[in-house]
Protein backbone atom coordinates (compact mmCIF):
# COMPACT_ATOMS: atom_id res chain seq x y z
CA UNK A 1 0.00 0.00 0.00
CA UNK A 2 1.64 3.40 -1.04
CA UNK A 3 0.18 6.50 1.03
CA UNK A 4 -0.44 9.07 -1.89
CA UNK A 5 -2.45 11.29 0.77
CA UNK A 6 0.58 12.02 2.66
CA UNK A 7 1.78 15.68 2.04
CA UNK A 8 5.62 16.04 1.22
CA UNK A 9 7.40 17.75 3.60
CA UNK A 10 10.73 19.53 2.46
CA UNK A 11 14.22 17.96 4.54
CA UNK A 12 16.33 19.00 5.80
CA UNK A 13 15.03 21.13 8.56
CA UNK A 14 17.13 22.85 10.94
CA UNK A 15 16.69 22.08 14.65
CA UNK A 16 14.93 24.38 17.48
CA UNK A 17 15.85 22.36 20.28
CA UNK A 18 19.34 21.03 20.56
CA UNK A 19 18.08 17.49 21.30
CA UNK A 20 14.38 16.94 20.80
CA UNK A 21 13.25 15.89 17.11
CA UNK A 22 11.96 18.78 15.37
CA UNK A 23 7.87 19.41 15.31
CA UNK A 24 7.79 18.66 11.71
CA UNK A 25 9.57 15.58 11.98
CA UNK A 26 7.02 14.34 15.12
CA UNK A 27 4.18 15.33 12.65
CA UNK A 28 5.52 12.91 9.67
CA UNK A 29 5.64 10.16 12.55
CA UNK A 30 2.37 10.98 13.47
CA UNK A 31 0.81 10.54 9.48
CA UNK A 32 2.80 7.86 9.12
CA UNK A 33 6.34 5.91 9.98
CA UNK A 34 7.30 6.05 6.94
CA UNK A 35 6.79 8.93 4.13
CA UNK A 36 7.55 10.94 1.29
CA UNK A 37 9.70 13.47 1.71
CA UNK A 38 11.39 16.20 -1.17
CA UNK A 39 15.20 16.79 -0.84
CA UNK A 40 17.23 20.01 -1.77
CA UNK A 41 17.77 18.66 -5.11
CA UNK A 42 13.89 18.59 -5.46
CA UNK A 43 14.19 14.43 -5.69
CA UNK A 44 11.40 12.93 -4.01
CA UNK A 45 12.52 10.32 -1.01
CA UNK A 46 11.13 8.33 1.84
CA UNK A 47 11.91 9.09 5.57
CA UNK A 48 11.71 6.47 7.97
CA UNK A 49 11.23 7.83 11.73
CA UNK A 50 11.11 4.60 13.84
CA UNK A 51 14.20 2.55 15.09
CA UNK A 52 13.03 -0.67 14.39
CA UNK A 53 12.43 0.27 10.53
CA UNK A 54 15.78 1.94 10.12
CA UNK A 55 17.49 -1.43 11.62
CA UNK A 56 15.31 -3.14 9.26
CA UNK A 57 16.59 -1.16 6.45
CA UNK A 58 20.27 -0.99 6.68
CA UNK A 59 20.57 -4.91 7.33
CA UNK A 60 18.34 -5.83 3.95
CA UNK A 61 21.20 -5.97 0.56
CA UNK A 62 18.47 -4.77 -1.46
CA UNK A 63 19.31 -1.39 0.05
CA UNK A 64 22.65 0.18 -1.67
CA UNK A 65 25.34 2.57 -0.28
CA UNK A 66 26.62 3.33 -3.03
CA UNK A 67 27.19 7.25 -2.65
CA UNK A 68 28.41 7.81 -6.57
CA UNK A 69 24.65 6.47 -7.78
CA UNK A 70 23.33 9.81 -9.35
CA UNK A 71 19.87 8.51 -7.04
CA UNK A 72 21.34 8.18 -4.26
CA UNK A 73 19.42 10.66 -1.42
CA UNK A 74 21.61 13.62 -0.29
CA UNK A 75 20.44 16.26 1.80
CA UNK A 76 22.72 18.80 -0.02
CA UNK A 77 21.52 21.58 -2.69
CA UNK A 78 23.05 19.36 -5.48
CA UNK A 79 23.87 15.94 -6.71
CA UNK A 80 27.78 15.16 -4.57
CA UNK A 81 29.44 14.87 -7.76
CA UNK A 82 31.95 16.77 -5.69
CA UNK A 83 32.80 13.88 -4.15
CA UNK A 84 34.54 12.17 -7.53
CA UNK A 85 37.17 14.29 -6.93
CA UNK A 86 37.93 10.98 -4.68
CA UNK A 87 38.00 7.49 -5.51
CA UNK A 88 34.59 6.32 -3.69
CA UNK A 89 35.63 4.70 -0.11
CA UNK A 90 34.08 2.19 1.87
CA UNK A 91 31.42 4.32 2.84
CA UNK A 92 29.76 4.22 -0.73
CA UNK A 93 30.77 0.34 -1.06
CA UNK A 94 27.91 -2.56 -1.29
CA UNK A 95 28.81 -5.81 -0.80
CA UNK A 96 31.41 -8.05 -1.96
CA UNK A 97 33.79 -5.01 -1.75
CA UNK A 98 32.63 -3.75 1.58
CA UNK A 99 33.61 -6.27 3.99
CA UNK A 100 37.15 -6.33 2.76
CA UNK A 101 37.68 -3.04 2.29
CA UNK A 102 36.54 -2.21 5.65
CA UNK A 103 38.31 -5.21 7.74
CA UNK A 104 41.45 -4.25 6.23
CA UNK A 105 41.79 -1.14 8.75
CA UNK A 106 39.36 -2.48 11.25
CA UNK A 107 42.53 -3.98 13.21
CA UNK A 108 43.36 -0.47 13.91
CA UNK A 109 40.26 0.64 15.66
CA UNK A 110 39.81 -2.71 17.78
CA UNK A 111 38.40 -2.15 21.52
CA UNK A 112 41.67 -3.18 22.84
CA UNK A 113 43.40 -0.99 20.33
CA UNK A 114 41.53 2.21 21.50
CA UNK A 115 41.74 0.93 25.23
CA UNK A 116 45.68 1.08 24.84
CA UNK A 117 45.60 4.66 23.66
CA UNK A 118 43.91 5.46 27.11
CA UNK A 119 47.14 7.05 28.69
CA UNK A 120 48.05 8.97 25.79
CA UNK A 121 44.50 10.64 25.54
CA UNK A 122 44.54 11.56 28.94
CA UNK A 123 47.65 13.78 28.26
CA UNK A 124 46.31 15.26 25.76
CA UNK A 125 42.78 16.23 28.36
CA UNK A 126 45.06 16.95 30.68
CA UNK A 127 47.70 19.27 28.65
CA UNK A 128 44.61 21.38 27.12
CA UNK A 129 42.83 21.74 30.28
CA UNK A 130 46.14 23.09 31.57
CA UNK A 131 46.24 25.28 28.96
CA UNK A 132 42.53 27.01 29.81
CA UNK A 133 42.72 26.91 33.51
CA UNK A 134 46.41 28.79 32.76
CA UNK A 135 44.61 31.53 30.32
CA UNK A 136 41.46 33.78 30.72
CA UNK A 137 37.80 33.31 32.05
CA UNK A 138 35.06 33.36 30.00
CA UNK A 139 37.30 30.49 27.61
CA UNK A 140 35.65 28.97 24.47
CA UNK A 141 35.74 25.12 24.78
CA UNK A 142 35.14 24.43 21.66
CA UNK A 143 38.18 26.06 21.03
CA UNK A 144 39.90 25.02 23.98
CA UNK A 145 39.24 21.51 24.41
CA UNK A 146 36.54 20.08 22.39
CA UNK A 147 37.98 20.57 18.96
CA UNK A 148 41.90 19.97 19.95
CA UNK A 149 41.65 17.23 22.44
CA UNK A 150 39.72 14.91 18.50
CA UNK A 151 41.53 16.41 16.29
CA UNK A 152 45.16 15.58 17.73
CA UNK A 153 44.27 12.31 18.78
CA UNK A 154 43.28 11.42 14.96
CA UNK A 155 46.36 13.27 13.74
CA UNK A 156 48.59 10.73 15.98
CA UNK A 157 46.55 7.84 14.98
CA UNK A 158 46.66 8.44 11.20
CA UNK A 159 50.53 9.82 11.63
CA UNK A 160 49.00 13.49 10.20
CA UNK A 161 50.93 16.47 11.43
CA UNK A 162 48.76 18.31 14.01
CA UNK A 163 50.91 21.73 12.81
CA UNK A 164 48.19 21.53 9.57
CA UNK A 165 45.10 21.40 11.80
CA UNK A 166 44.09 24.63 10.64
CA UNK A 167 44.12 23.51 7.30
CA UNK A 168 42.08 20.29 7.38
CA UNK A 169 40.00 22.02 9.84
CA UNK A 170 38.61 24.51 8.65
CA UNK A 171 38.23 22.60 4.76
CA UNK A 172 36.54 19.91 6.81
CA UNK A 173 34.00 23.12 8.59
CA UNK A 174 33.63 24.01 4.79
CA UNK A 175 32.46 20.56 3.62
CA UNK A 176 30.06 19.97 6.32
CA UNK A 177 28.71 23.08 5.91
CA UNK A 178 24.96 22.41 3.76
CA UNK A 179 25.28 25.58 3.08
CA UNK A 180 28.80 25.33 0.54
CA UNK A 181 28.31 25.79 -3.04
CA UNK A 182 28.96 22.73 -5.46
CA UNK A 183 32.31 24.58 -6.79
CA UNK A 184 33.73 25.61 -3.54
CA UNK A 185 32.89 21.70 -2.51
CA UNK A 186 34.90 20.25 -5.28
CA UNK A 187 37.90 23.34 -4.52
CA UNK A 188 38.18 22.01 -0.99
CA UNK A 189 37.90 18.05 -1.47
CA UNK A 190 40.72 18.82 -4.02
CA UNK A 191 42.80 20.57 -1.51
CA UNK A 192 42.21 18.14 0.88
CA UNK A 193 43.35 15.39 -1.57
CA UNK A 194 46.30 17.32 -2.73
CA UNK A 195 47.48 17.60 0.96
CA UNK A 196 46.45 13.72 1.44
CA UNK A 197 48.44 12.55 -1.46
CA UNK A 198 51.48 14.13 -0.54
CA UNK A 199 51.92 12.98 2.81
CA UNK A 200 50.83 9.59 1.44
CA UNK A 201 53.73 9.59 -0.92
CA UNK A 202 55.80 10.61 1.95
CA UNK A 203 55.13 7.44 3.81
CA UNK A 204 55.91 5.11 0.73
CA UNK A 205 59.15 5.75 1.56
CA UNK A 206 59.43 6.59 4.90
CA UNK A 207 57.19 3.77 6.21
CA UNK A 208 56.64 5.16 9.63
CA UNK A 209 54.83 3.12 12.35
CA UNK A 210 51.47 5.16 12.44
CA UNK A 211 47.99 4.10 10.40
CA UNK A 212 49.17 5.08 7.22
CA UNK A 213 52.69 3.69 7.30
CA UNK A 214 51.11 0.39 8.63
CA UNK A 215 48.72 0.32 5.66
CA UNK A 216 51.15 0.96 3.26
CA UNK A 217 53.06 -1.97 4.08
CA UNK A 218 50.25 -3.90 4.79
CA UNK A 219 48.57 -3.44 1.60
CA UNK A 220 52.09 -4.08 -0.32
CA UNK A 221 52.87 -7.57 1.28
CA UNK A 222 49.28 -8.25 0.45
CA UNK A 223 49.46 -7.20 -3.13
CA UNK A 224 46.78 -4.70 -3.49
CA UNK A 225 48.21 -1.13 -2.72
CA UNK A 226 46.88 1.45 -4.12
CA UNK A 227 47.42 5.24 -3.40
CA UNK A 228 44.07 6.37 -4.22
CA UNK A 229 42.31 4.01 -1.60
CA UNK A 230 44.46 4.87 0.93
CA UNK A 231 43.72 8.93 0.04
CA UNK A 232 40.10 7.95 0.56
CA UNK A 233 40.07 6.12 3.91
CA UNK A 234 42.16 8.61 5.21
CA UNK A 235 39.86 12.00 4.15
CA UNK A 236 37.22 9.96 5.99
CA UNK A 237 38.98 9.30 8.96
CA UNK A 238 40.31 12.82 9.16
CA UNK A 239 37.13 14.79 8.77
CA UNK A 240 34.96 12.07 10.49
CA UNK A 241 37.43 11.95 13.30
CA UNK A 242 37.49 15.05 14.72
CA UNK A 243 34.37 17.10 13.80
CA UNK A 244 31.77 14.34 15.50
CA UNK A 245 33.86 13.48 18.81
CA UNK A 246 34.41 17.41 19.20
CA UNK A 247 30.93 18.56 18.96
CA UNK A 248 29.32 15.79 20.94
CA UNK A 249 32.09 16.83 23.61
CA UNK A 250 30.33 20.26 23.40
CA UNK A 251 27.16 19.34 23.71
CA UNK A 252 27.70 16.73 26.31
CA UNK A 253 29.19 19.52 28.40
CA UNK A 254 26.28 21.28 28.19
CA UNK A 255 23.88 18.34 28.81
CA UNK A 256 25.99 17.36 31.85
CA UNK A 257 25.56 21.18 33.26
CA UNK A 258 21.86 21.17 32.69
CA UNK A 259 21.46 18.01 34.67
CA UNK A 260 23.47 18.70 37.75
CA UNK A 261 22.40 15.03 39.83
CA UNK A 262 23.70 13.00 37.04
CA UNK A 263 26.81 15.11 36.86
CA UNK A 264 27.22 14.66 40.26
CA UNK A 265 26.63 10.65 40.02
CA UNK A 266 29.29 10.48 37.38
CA UNK A 267 31.78 12.20 39.17
CA UNK A 268 30.88 10.09 42.55
CA UNK A 269 31.34 6.89 40.28
CA UNK A 270 32.91 6.95 37.30
CA UNK A 271 32.00 3.54 36.41
CA UNK A 272 28.70 5.20 35.40
CA UNK A 273 30.27 7.83 32.44
CA UNK A 274 30.44 4.68 29.82
CA UNK A 275 26.43 4.62 30.23
CA UNK A 276 25.66 8.17 30.36
CA UNK A 277 28.12 8.78 27.38
CA UNK A 278 25.89 6.11 25.53
CA UNK A 279 22.42 8.35 26.40
CA UNK A 280 24.13 11.73 26.01
CA UNK A 281 24.90 10.16 22.05
CA UNK A 282 21.21 9.33 21.95
CA UNK A 283 20.14 12.58 23.04
CA UNK A 284 21.49 14.40 20.97
CA UNK A 285 22.16 12.26 17.75
CA UNK A 286 24.25 14.65 16.18
CA UNK A 287 24.18 13.33 12.38
CA UNK A 288 20.40 14.27 11.96
CA UNK A 289 19.60 12.11 8.11
CA UNK A 290 21.64 8.74 9.15
CA UNK A 291 21.51 6.14 7.33
CA UNK A 292 20.87 7.09 3.87
CA UNK A 293 20.33 4.29 1.32
CA UNK A 294 19.04 4.01 -2.50
CA UNK A 295 16.64 0.73 -3.10
CA UNK A 296 18.19 -1.42 -5.77
CA UNK A 297 15.17 -3.44 -6.11
CA UNK A 298 11.18 -3.15 -5.10
CA UNK A 299 11.04 -3.40 -1.33
CA UNK A 300 8.10 -3.43 0.70
CA UNK A 301 9.05 -1.70 4.48
CA UNK A 302 6.42 -0.91 7.13
CA UNK A 303 3.56 -1.32 4.40
CA UNK A 304 4.97 1.00 1.96
CA UNK A 305 6.38 -0.18 -1.41
CA UNK A 306 9.71 1.52 -2.16
CA UNK A 307 10.55 1.57 -5.58
CA UNK A 308 13.94 0.86 -7.18
CA UNK A 309 15.92 3.37 -7.77
CA UNK A 310 14.13 5.81 -4.64
CA UNK A 311 16.06 6.83 -1.66
CA UNK A 312 15.57 6.04 1.96
CA UNK A 313 16.43 8.92 4.31
CA UNK A 314 16.49 7.94 8.24
CA UNK A 315 15.61 10.55 10.54
CA UNK A 316 18.43 9.35 13.46
CA UNK A 317 17.08 11.96 15.68
CA UNK A 318 13.48 10.19 15.57
CA UNK A 319 14.72 6.90 15.67
CA UNK A 320 16.87 7.65 19.05
CA UNK A 321 13.31 9.44 20.09
CA UNK A 322 11.18 6.46 19.24
CA UNK A 323 9.03 6.07 22.23
CA UNK A 324 8.41 2.06 21.81
CA UNK A 325 11.90 1.75 22.03
CA UNK A 326 13.14 4.78 24.48
CA UNK A 327 10.39 5.24 27.72
CA UNK A 328 10.25 9.14 28.44
CA UNK A 329 12.52 9.69 25.13
CA UNK A 330 12.69 13.54 25.56
CA UNK A 331 14.56 12.93 28.93
CA UNK A 332 17.79 12.42 29.61
CA UNK A 333 18.44 9.86 31.93
CA UNK A 334 22.18 8.07 31.79
CA UNK A 335 20.34 5.21 34.33
CA UNK A 336 18.45 4.08 31.00
CA UNK A 337 20.56 1.75 29.43
CA UNK A 338 20.77 3.92 26.07
CA UNK A 339 23.32 1.34 24.21
CA UNK A 340 20.89 0.42 21.31
CA UNK A 341 21.14 3.76 20.13
CA UNK A 342 21.88 4.48 16.24
CA UNK A 343 23.94 7.65 16.90
CA UNK A 344 26.55 5.93 15.37
CA UNK A 345 24.19 4.32 12.58
CA UNK A 346 23.69 0.36 12.02
CA UNK A 347 24.16 -2.10 9.61
CA UNK A 348 27.74 -3.05 8.28
CA UNK A 349 28.80 0.62 7.56
CA UNK A 350 28.05 1.47 11.56
CA UNK A 351 30.82 4.06 12.55
CA UNK A 352 34.66 2.93 12.23
CA UNK A 353 35.77 4.81 14.97
CA UNK A 354 33.29 4.61 17.38
CA UNK A 355 35.15 3.36 20.25
CA UNK A 356 37.48 5.77 19.86
CA UNK A 357 34.66 8.42 20.33
CA UNK A 358 33.67 6.56 23.44
CA UNK A 359 36.98 6.43 24.82
CA UNK A 360 37.45 10.56 24.14
CA UNK A 361 34.27 10.85 25.14
CA UNK A 362 34.62 9.29 28.55
CA UNK A 363 38.24 10.47 29.62
CA UNK A 364 36.96 14.18 28.84
CA UNK A 365 33.68 14.20 30.63
CA UNK A 366 35.60 12.38 33.90
CA UNK A 367 38.70 14.74 33.51
CA UNK A 368 37.15 18.00 33.11
CA UNK A 369 34.59 17.74 35.53
CA UNK A 370 36.94 16.44 38.06
CA UNK A 371 39.85 19.46 37.41
CA UNK A 372 37.69 22.18 37.12
CA UNK A 373 34.52 21.51 39.69
CA UNK A 374 33.24 25.17 39.27
CA UNK A 375 32.47 24.68 35.58
CA UNK A 376 29.54 26.47 34.45
CA UNK A 377 28.38 27.79 31.22
CA UNK A 378 29.10 31.50 30.57
CA UNK A 379 26.30 32.32 28.16
CA UNK A 380 22.34 30.89 28.37
CA UNK A 381 21.76 27.76 26.73
CA UNK A 382 19.30 28.79 24.19
CA UNK A 383 21.36 31.66 23.18
CA UNK A 384 24.77 29.59 22.18
CA UNK A 385 25.52 29.12 18.23
CA UNK A 386 24.57 25.66 17.76
CA UNK A 387 25.26 24.48 14.20
CA UNK A 388 21.68 23.91 12.38
CA UNK A 389 23.74 24.60 9.24
CA UNK A 390 26.14 21.99 9.09
CA UNK A 391 25.27 18.27 8.58
CA UNK A 392 26.72 17.38 11.90
CA UNK A 393 25.16 19.34 14.91
CA UNK A 394 26.88 20.72 17.39
CA UNK A 395 28.01 23.95 18.58
CA UNK A 396 30.98 26.55 16.84
CA UNK A 397 31.41 28.23 20.20
CA UNK A 398 31.26 27.18 23.88
CA UNK A 399 31.46 30.35 26.45
CA UNK A 400 32.37 28.50 29.71
CA UNK A 401 33.90 30.39 33.35
CA UNK A 402 35.05 28.45 36.65
CA UNK B 1 22.61 -21.03 25.33
CA UNK B 2 25.21 -21.24 22.58
CA UNK B 3 26.66 -18.14 20.31
CA UNK B 4 27.00 -18.26 17.03
CA UNK B 5 29.30 -15.92 15.28
CA UNK B 6 30.06 -15.06 11.93
CA UNK B 7 32.70 -13.43 10.97
CA UNK B 8 31.70 -12.86 7.57
CA UNK B 9 29.34 -10.94 8.13
CA UNK B 10 30.91 -9.10 11.27
CA UNK B 11 31.94 -5.66 10.80
CA UNK B 12 33.99 -5.05 13.97
CA UNK B 13 32.10 -2.61 15.88
CA UNK B 14 33.52 -4.38 18.86
CA UNK B 15 29.81 -3.54 20.60
CA UNK B 16 29.97 -7.52 22.02
CA UNK B 17 33.43 -6.79 23.33
CA UNK B 18 32.29 -3.77 25.53
CA UNK B 19 29.10 -5.75 26.54
CA UNK B 20 30.86 -8.88 27.68
CA UNK B 21 34.59 -9.17 27.46
CA UNK B 22 34.42 -12.82 28.98
CA UNK B 23 33.01 -14.15 25.82
CA UNK B 24 33.45 -11.96 23.12
CA UNK B 25 37.00 -10.82 21.41
CA UNK B 26 38.09 -9.12 18.22
CA UNK B 27 41.04 -10.35 16.12
CA UNK B 28 44.12 -7.60 16.15
CA UNK B 29 44.75 -8.35 12.40
CA UNK B 30 41.82 -7.50 10.93
CA UNK B 31 38.98 -6.85 13.89
CA UNK B 32 36.25 -9.27 13.42
CA UNK B 33 34.75 -11.25 16.52
CA UNK B 34 36.18 -14.17 18.38
CA UNK B 35 34.58 -16.00 20.64
CA UNK B 36 36.38 -17.07 23.54
CA UNK B 37 33.31 -19.01 25.24
CA UNK B 38 30.46 -20.00 22.86
CA UNK B 39 28.29 -20.88 26.14
CA UNK B 40 28.39 -17.64 27.99
CA UNK B 41 27.82 -17.79 31.77
CA UNK B 42 25.96 -14.56 31.65
CA UNK B 43 23.34 -15.13 28.98
CA UNK B 44 21.27 -11.52 29.52
CA UNK B 45 24.54 -9.84 28.18
CA UNK B 46 24.46 -12.23 25.29
CA UNK B 47 21.22 -11.42 24.56
CA UNK B 48 22.12 -7.55 24.30
CA UNK B 49 25.39 -8.58 22.09
CA UNK B 50 23.28 -10.12 19.75
CA UNK B 51 20.51 -6.97 19.83
CA UNK B 52 23.37 -4.62 19.58
CA UNK B 53 25.38 -5.89 16.75
CA UNK B 54 25.18 -4.03 13.82
CA UNK B 55 25.91 -6.69 11.51
CA UNK B 56 23.59 -9.12 12.44
CA UNK B 57 26.47 -11.65 12.76
CA UNK B 58 25.72 -12.88 15.99
CA UNK B 59 22.65 -15.10 17.25
CA UNK B 60 21.83 -17.33 20.19
CA UNK B 61 20.43 -20.98 19.98
CA UNK B 62 18.92 -23.18 22.57
CA UNK B 63 20.63 -27.01 22.29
Amino acid sequence: MTDTDTTASTLPVARTCPHAPHAEHLRLREEAPISRVTLPTGKQAWALTRHEDVRTMVADPRFSADRTNPDFPTLLKTQQDATRALKPGMISMDPPEHGPARRAVLGEFTVKRMTAMRPRIQQIVDEHIDAMLAGPRPADLVRALSLPVPSLVICELLGVPYADHEFFQSRSAKLLNRETALEARRGVLLDLKAYLADLITTKETELPDDLLGRQIRKRRAEGGYDREDLISLSFLLLIAGHETTANMISLGTVGLLQHPEDLAAIKADPTKTPAAVEELLRYYTIVDFAPSRLATEDVELCGVQIKAGEGVVSLANMANHDPDVFADPMSLDIERGARHHIAFGFGAHQCLGQNLARLELQIVFDTLFARVPGLALAAAVDELPYKTDSTIYGLYQLPVTW
Amino acid sequence: MRIIADTNTCVGAGQCVLTDPEVFDQSQDDGTVILLNERPADVEKAREAVNICPSGALSLVED
